[in-house]
């Protein structure tokens, strides 16, 4: 079981530990079956063409989830995810590495919770943030 | 790709704002679950294995934050037609309020909260936010999920 990160552990500004994924065609057709999603733009690659892209792309939600993962494993078995929020600014390819970060921009108690807020996004291999969000975790304390 | 300046007119904005889909209701399978965090390639214990997850406070498997994407849920039905069939999903916001565990009987309702158009480098596009808000089988709403979606 992953470590627990406890509230008084964390500062502004710290940053969260790193993600990196390598998706391929094969996890969007995965993808594609676990979660009903079959728009063609994700795994057929002629259609992609004809929608005007270089090739097939992840799904948003596929990015998403990437996002929800480093939330999940950075705050613990104890951590409770409450908010998580992205937009799809860029485009991402299989078979190009995602990078997700963070950084902690708020650490507060609301309602006798121990509340952080973080900045998160997905990065592709040019450093560019395809996928900016936030999130928002309760965590135990000590 | 359409030439059209304008689309949208704000009698149709008022006709779609506050539209709701019927309800649909999802049972929550643990091998759903299981699949959907090895579809992720997320290998957390708590979405995975059913032993380890019982010695969390969870007490059992749980669902991933965005395992609510592969629940049914029912657009609402516009009284109008876009005049281009390319969409895109322009992003995502989740609150969440209770764990999701296997067993549990998910109702999804989604509703069309806003909806607006621009001129991007699409060209001509729709921009619609719509709300689902999912329950379980005790009423507790489990979370609530804003969705924009783009056609173009």
């Amino acid at each position: 079981m992953a470590q627990q990160i406890y509230w008084e552990d964390v500062t502004e500004g710290m940053e969260l530990t790193a993600l990196v994924k390598e998706p391929t065609t094969q996890q969007l057709v995965k993808y594609a079956g676990a979660s009903g999603d079959y728009y063609q733009i994700h795994y057929d690659k002629d259609f992609a063409a004809g929608n005007n892209l270089d090739g097939v792309i992840l799904h948003g939600a596929l990015k998403n989830a990437f996002l929800g993962q480093l939330m999940t494993q950075w705050m613990g078995p104890e951590g409770m995810l409450k908010k998580l929020s992205c937009q799809y600014r860029g485009m991402d390819f299989p078979g190009q590495t995602i990078t997700g970060k963070g950084t902690v921009t708020r650490k507060y108690q609301e309602q006798g919770q121990n509340l952080v807020d973080c900045d998160i996004w997905l990065e592709n291999p040019k450093g560019e943030k395809t996928t900016p969000g936030a999130a928002t975790v309760a965590l135990p304390s000590r | 790709m359409t030439t059209q300046a304008s689309f949208l007119t704000e009698e149709m904005r008022q006709q779609a704002i506050g539209l709701e889909g019927p309800p649909t209701t999802t049972e929550v399978e643990k091998g759903a679950i299981i699949k959907f965090a090895q579809a992720i390639g997320d290998d957390n214990p708590v979405f995975n294995d059913e032993e380890a997850a019982r010695e969390t406070h969870y007490g059992g498997i749980i669902a991933p934050p965005t395992f609510l994407r592969s629940v049914d849920s029912s657009r609402p039905v516009l009284p109008f037609d876009f005049p281009f069939n390319r969409r895109l999903d322009g992003g995502s916001e989740w609150e969440y309020f209770e764990p999701i565990r296997s067993g549990d009987r998910i109702t999804a309702v989604a509703r069309i909260e806003d909806i607006s158009e621009r001129t991007g480098r699409l060209g001509l596009m729709v921009i619609m936010s719509t709300v689902t808000t999912y329950r379980n089988q005790f009423d507790q709403v489990v979370a609530t999920q804003i969705t924009t979606g783009i056609a173009y």
